[in-house]
């Protein structure tokens, strides 16, 4: 019974931390189906969210507004138009000009966008990790009163809920809506997409602020979860992120969700039967794993190299 | 013209303000468990919406800045010349490239203690930028956990230092050989995949590399790094004011002039130096011979360098062996400068920074690349008050070069043929 309690406990951790990555993980997906390149700097939008949120729930706080979900909602909605102006500015400077040429340049280039935007942040904030207030406190505890406990806060229930709007809300938006439909299409044949009279620069800037929303989520989230953030905050995650994307698949939606699920419990056991420093080792090794053995992972179509 | 951009132009200076103001415009500030909100000063403030009244203001008059742009003679006469014949290039930089060893070599005798050990560091960078350039430049792999083979030299030349007794320049091959051993093992099964999963890979690899480091705290000491690495000899004579090994002898005493802590200094200058120069010789012969010619056609087309017969893995594999073995031979190098070495040292912002060395000059061009070196570990230091901007500025530094001069500042230039379409 300890036994299980105890590996319960883990799975809880690990669901919770994973339904953030794929909330992150959405945005390289995403990005990756349409042109086909790797957002760099998607793990700093994400930290900017979180910095965002934790400005206005702070403002708040010195204005003297108090009440939780309108502090949640308002520190939401910052964090997500912050991050989304971010998006759209990154792709726009730092993407779209080099669009199209080979492979490496884009990378390059989104690996200087992550380096500035990370630095700009540190600049502006300071490096010092900055106590993220938990805001939703306590929560429901099960098993006896001797031996382990197993515990469910209901900050982890928030995040569990806030995921599962996130991903009905996208999936709805990209079967149904119009632009969702568009960006079906783009990221299938760009070319004919264009063709078709899609105006395709649009699509891929929406792609690139969708995601970015959906980060800033994340950093809301994860901030709170982890009460704190530094200006690296969003390097690792956006690793982590990353990994989960290709686990379940680059370009597939449900593959993100999924990957980042199985990341998260991957991760959580590890520390609770390892040590939590291998953590890290874990996922990586685990993407490594994933890319020589799957490539394509666990939900992607398989790549056709055309000449 | 200008009606139609006024939308764009709001849009774009609205972003600008977003992005901007939110993270400039507040400073959150820890005070014990408590976070404070307060303004930034004025001047951030102004400085923001200056900026993004000058973002409206460039996208409102676009069309006109860009034409009167285009109008504009060109900067660079240099620009439309044609590719000097290779030998005379090759002629030519091996000129420069003489002229400024033998610089580098009386220099350190005329200049400070400092800036001989600054000098020294910009030589460990040159190594690393002129091995990373093989792998980047030449071959085309993105690797970014590059540090991770500098770290496994450097703690190579600590560890058997610490445990075995081995001296620098026992250790200094064994240190380079173990990170081409690194280099092989990860690149064996991950060379296979497509560029930018090659790139997410190693940089999953460095922070490995790196959290074991930190880990395995009884053999690396942890975070706490491994100290008392000894400085190299020459032929048995030591630097110290007193011997420390039995059998050795100490340099000042064996010449017979006065002690100086200087002398330990610029000889490990020398050494660095004499180590740059054989990278650099030897990397020139690899890219003159075949299998330097492999790199570069298997980076400017896989497919058709596949179709000829080339083993895409054995090329891939060289360039990145090799590419290991130099950051193996740079780390010793510094391990042996610093006489102390931690994890902190080999973080992915070290990879950051040789990667954007190697961009700036020029991917592929040793002379570009050593260039680059120089002016990114040396400009920081002379604009000391901007330091803190440094890593700012290589950000934007590198997505700027992509943008507009990806070949980088002096790119190798080759004769070539353009053949152009039939209308």
């Amino acid at each position: 019974m300890q036994d299980l309690l105890y590996f319960s406990q883990q799975l809880i951790n690990g669901l919770t931390i994973g339904s953030a990555y794929a909330l992150i993980a959405i945005g390289y997906t995403m990005v990756y189906g349409i042109i086909g390149m790797i957002n760099f700097a998607h793990g700093e939008i994400y930290m900017i969210g979180a910095y965002t949120a934790l400005i206005a729930i702070t403002g708040l706080a010195t204005l003297g507004i108090a009440w939780l979900p309108a502090v949640l909602i308002v520190a939401l909605i910052c964090a997500m138009i912050v991050s989304s102006a971010m998006g759209w500015a990154v792709e726009r400077t730092a993407y779209r000009p080099v669009r199209g040429r080979h492979r490496l340049i884009p990378l390059i280039s989104a690996i200087g966008m992550s380096i500035f935007l990370q630095n700009y942040v540190h600049l502006a904030q300071g490096s010092r990790n900055i106590g993220f207030p938990a805001l939703v406190e306590g929560g429901l505890q099960f098993g006896s009163g001797e031996g382990f406990q197993m515990s469910l806060s209901y900050m982890q229930i928030t995040i569990f809920i806030t995921t599962v709007i996130c991903m009905t809300a996208l999936s709805l938006f990209i079967s149904r809506s119009r632009i969702g439909r568009a960006c079906r299409a783009v990221s299938q044949d760009l070319g004919m997409a264009n063709l078709l009279g899609i105006d395709t620069n649009r699509i891929i800037s929406a792609t690139f602020v969708i995601g970015a929303a959906l980060a800033a989520v994340a950093g809301l989230l994860l901030g709170m979860y982890y009460g704190s953030v530094d200006p690296l905050f969003g390097f690792i995650a956006g690793l982590k992120a990353f990994t989960a994307a290709v686990l379940g698949g680059i370009g597939s939606i449900p593959g993100a969700m999924l990957g980042g699920l199985i990341l998260g419990v991957a991760e959580s056991l590890t520390s609770g039967y390892l040590s939590g420093e291998y953590k890290d080792v874990v996922s990586f090794g685990l993407l490594i794993l994933i890319l020589l053995f799957k490539p394509t992972g666990l939900l992607g179509k398989p790549e056709v190299e055309k000449i | 013209m200008v009606a139609q951009n006024f939308g764009h132009a709001l849009f774009c200076a609205m972003i600008t303000l977003i992005i901007s103001f939110p993270i400039l415009g507040f400073n959150l500030e820890a005070q014990g468990i408590n976070v404070t909100l307060t303004g930034a000063k004025t001047t951030t403030i102004i400085g923001v919406v200056l900026a993004s009244i000058i973002v409206f203001g460039f996208q409102l008059f676009r069309d006109a800045i860009m034409g009167a742009l285009g109008t504009l003679p060109r900067f660079n006469p240099l620009a439309g010349r044609e590719p000097m014949e290779p030998s005379r290039r090759v002629k030519l930089e091996s000129r420069i490239i003489t002229v400024l060893v033998v610089l580098f070599l009386f220099w350190p005798f005329m200049v400070s203690r400092g800036s001989v050990d600054l000098a020294t560091l910009v030589l460990i960078y040159i190594m690393l930028a002129l091995g990373l350039n093989v792998v980047v430049g030449l071959a085309g792999l993105l690797d970014l956990g590059y540090e991770a083979f500098y770290a496994v030299g450097a703690y190579t030349f600590a560890l058997l230092s610490r445990y075995f007794d081995i001296s620098f320049w026992l250790a200094l091959p064994i240190g380079a050989l173990l990170a081409a051993l690194f280099g092989l093992v990860l690149g064996f099964p991950v060379l296979r995949l497509r560029g930018d999963y090659l790139a997410i890979v190693t940089l999953g690899f460095g922070e490995i590399i790196r959290i074991l480091l930190n880990n395995w705290t009884n053999v690396t000491g942890g975070p706490n790094g491994i100290g008392g690495i000894p400085d190299p000899t020459l032929f048995g004579m030591e630097f110290g004011r007193r011997v420390k090994e039995e059998g050795n002898t100490s340099f000042h005493e064996t010449f017979g002039i006065a002690y100086s802590g200087e002398h330990k200094v610029i000889f490990l200058y020398l050494i660095a130096l004499v180590l740059a120069v054989i990278t650099a010789m030897v990397i020139r012969r690899l890219m003159r011979m075949p299998v330097g010619r492999a790199w570069e056609a298997l980076r400017e087309d896989e497919i058709a360098a596949r179709s000829l017969g080339l083993s895409r893995t054995a090329v891939k594999l060289s360039a990145f062996t090799i590419g290991a073995f130099f950051a193996g031979f740079a780390g010793t190098v510094f391990a042996s400068k610093q006489g102390f070495i931690s994890p902190e040292s080999f973080v992915f912002l070290e990879s950051a920074i040789i990667l954007a060395i190697v961009v700036l000059g020029g991917m592929g061009s040793q002379l570009g690349v050593i260039l680059a070196a120089i002016a990114v570990t040396i400009l920081p230091e002379l604009a000391r008050e901007f330091s803190e901007y440094r890593m700012l500025i290589f950000g934007a530094a590198m997505v700027l070069m992509m943008v507009w001069r990806p070949q980088g500042l002096l790119p190798m230039r080759r004769i070539h043929i353009k053949l152009n379409r039939l209308e």
